[in-house]
């Protein structure tokens, strides 16, 4: 057995010092494949993906068949209902945020990455939007017409329910992130979660509402984007924080 | 400039009311070995998470080439791969998948090299299958080739053999014979001697 012969160093082997830096993986890269390994994941486990989206489709499928339906009334309330069954529906996806992540050990090898986490994790949460928040978006057309929102008003719907839901996964992560040590953590995540989420509720429904009427909308849509950058700022550093705390 | 590459000193930690880690100390150079035994509970992966900062000592520091880690966290990670007792690997991937998502995050792999290191841990017939139907030890197998791949100086190894056959434990003793040949680090947490004979390897007990 070669090894037999102990530990000095053959001659003509690169250091690891130099090897190391030329093969380093940048940190674009590294968020690349992060992104995608999530993105391959969900399509391999399709019923966490689908979960959500039936869950915001059968609120408001059945939502017309429990008050009445009458558009005039439906239209009415459809802000509120739109944006209630997409906060839950986001909340819904949620748990599985870190959770798969923390038990495989996933976690632990991105923080030991010699990356930022911070970065690592904003790439997993920008997997988690596309595969719950911009599905969610484009589901909110069909949403909105079976509850007789005019048709002009859907694309600002789409756009708004887009960037509110990306405030969502941002602002859920942190909550996801401290109840990984938590056993069956759903209600736990709800209570942590939506008080934060109370903004994007009220702008979003906001937004919606002028969207209906016709009204200028600008200054909802401004605010539900000034939470969605808040949150690119600041949640994947707390949520960052909170995995290392779940680690030790 | 210190001698020893890897230092270790007076480490302490405290978990609750119990001292799992009471003043560990060592120090291993380029091309050394330390094996790390001790009762199941002693604070084997304790001390391995302590070292990675994976875990907060309450006192003590751990050096790389002379400066106390914490300085440079991301620097020393980068150094450094932690093998823990789970592989991890996702179910829901193919064991080439796993590898080149896990080992694709720390540096570029092309798809000779990971065929290579698939083959060298025996495992170029099933690298296209689910890791969830992959027995214990295959996933180990995977574990194993990622290790090689991420061709790092310091290896944090926690029960490294564990599932593995006679041939898989003699592939283990192959894979740390090359990484001290190259100059580099192995800690290995270990109930059983490693299956390698080392000129330069040296044990600490950790007292229950």
């Amino acid at each position: 057995m070669s090894s037999g012969e102990g530990p000095a160093v053959r001659p003509g082997t690169a250091t690891f010092e130099s090897s190391a830096s030329i093969d380093r993986a940048g940190p674009l890269v590294a968020a690349r494949l992060a992104l995608l390994r999530d993105l391959r994941l969900a399509f391999r486990q399709r019923g966490q993906l689908v979960q959500p989206l039936a869950f915001f489709a059968m609120v408001i499928l059945l939502f017309p068949l429990a008050v009445s339906p009458e558009l005039a009334r439906l239209r009415e309330m459809a802000p509120g209902v739109l944006w209630v069954a997409a906060l839950l529906a986001s909340l819904l996806a949620l748990e599985f945020l870190f959770r798969d992540d923390a038990h495989d050990g996933t976690l632990e090898q991105y923080a030991l990455s010699g990356h930022s986490l911070t970065w690592l994790l904003f790439a997993k949460i920008s997997a988690h939007w596309l595969l719950t928040g911009l599905p969610l978006a484009l589901m909110a057309p069909l949403a909105g017409l079976s509850l007789g929102v005019p048709p002009q008003a859907l694309p600002a719907i789409v756009g708004s329910v887009a960037v509110g839901t990306a405030a969502l996964s941002l602002i859920g992560s942190i909550g996801a992130a401290l109840t990984l040590g938590v056993k069956r953590s759903g209600a736990l995540l709800s209570l942590l979660t939506v008080p934060l989420s109370l903004p994007v509720l009220i702008f979003g429904a906001r937004a919606t509402q002028l969207a209906i009427s016709g009204g200028p909308l600008l200054a909802p849509l401004e605010l539900l984007g000034a939470l969605a950058v808040l949150g690119v700022t600041l949640a994947p550093l707390a949520a960052a924080a909170a995995v290392r705390i779940s680690l030790e | 400039m210190p001698a020893q590459t890897l230092e270790v000193k007076n480490l302490q930690l405290w978990r609750g009311e119990r001292h799992v880690l009471r003043g560990v100390e060592f120090a291993l150079d380029c091309g050394a070995c330390l094996e790390v035994a001790g009762a199941n509970g002693a604070g084997k992966t304790t001390l391995l998470r302590a070292i990675c900062g994976l875990a907060y000592p309450e006192e003590g520091e751990v050096l790389w080439k002379g400066e106390d880690v914490r300085r440079n966290l991301p620097a020393f990670h980068s150094s450094l791969t932690y093998l823990g007792h789970e592989p991890p690997l996702k179910a829901d991937l193919s064991a080439r998948e796993n590898l080149r998502y896990w080992v694709g995050v720390r540096r570029r792999v092309d798809a000779d090299s990971l065929d290579a290191a698939l083959e060298r841990v025996g495992a170029q017939r099933w690298s296209d299958r689910l890791v969830r139907t992959l027995s214990a030890g295959q996933r180990r197998r995977v574990t194993l080739a990622g290790l090689a791949l991420l061709a790092v100086p310091l290896w944090l190894l926690d029960e490294p053999t564990t599932h593995l056959d006679a041939d898989g434990q003699q592939l283990v003793g192959s894979l740390i014979g090359e990484q001290l040949g190259r100059g580099g680090m192995v800690v290995a947490a270990v109930h059983h001697a490693l299956p390698i004979a080392l000129r330069d390897s040296r044990r600490l007990e950790l007292p229950l």
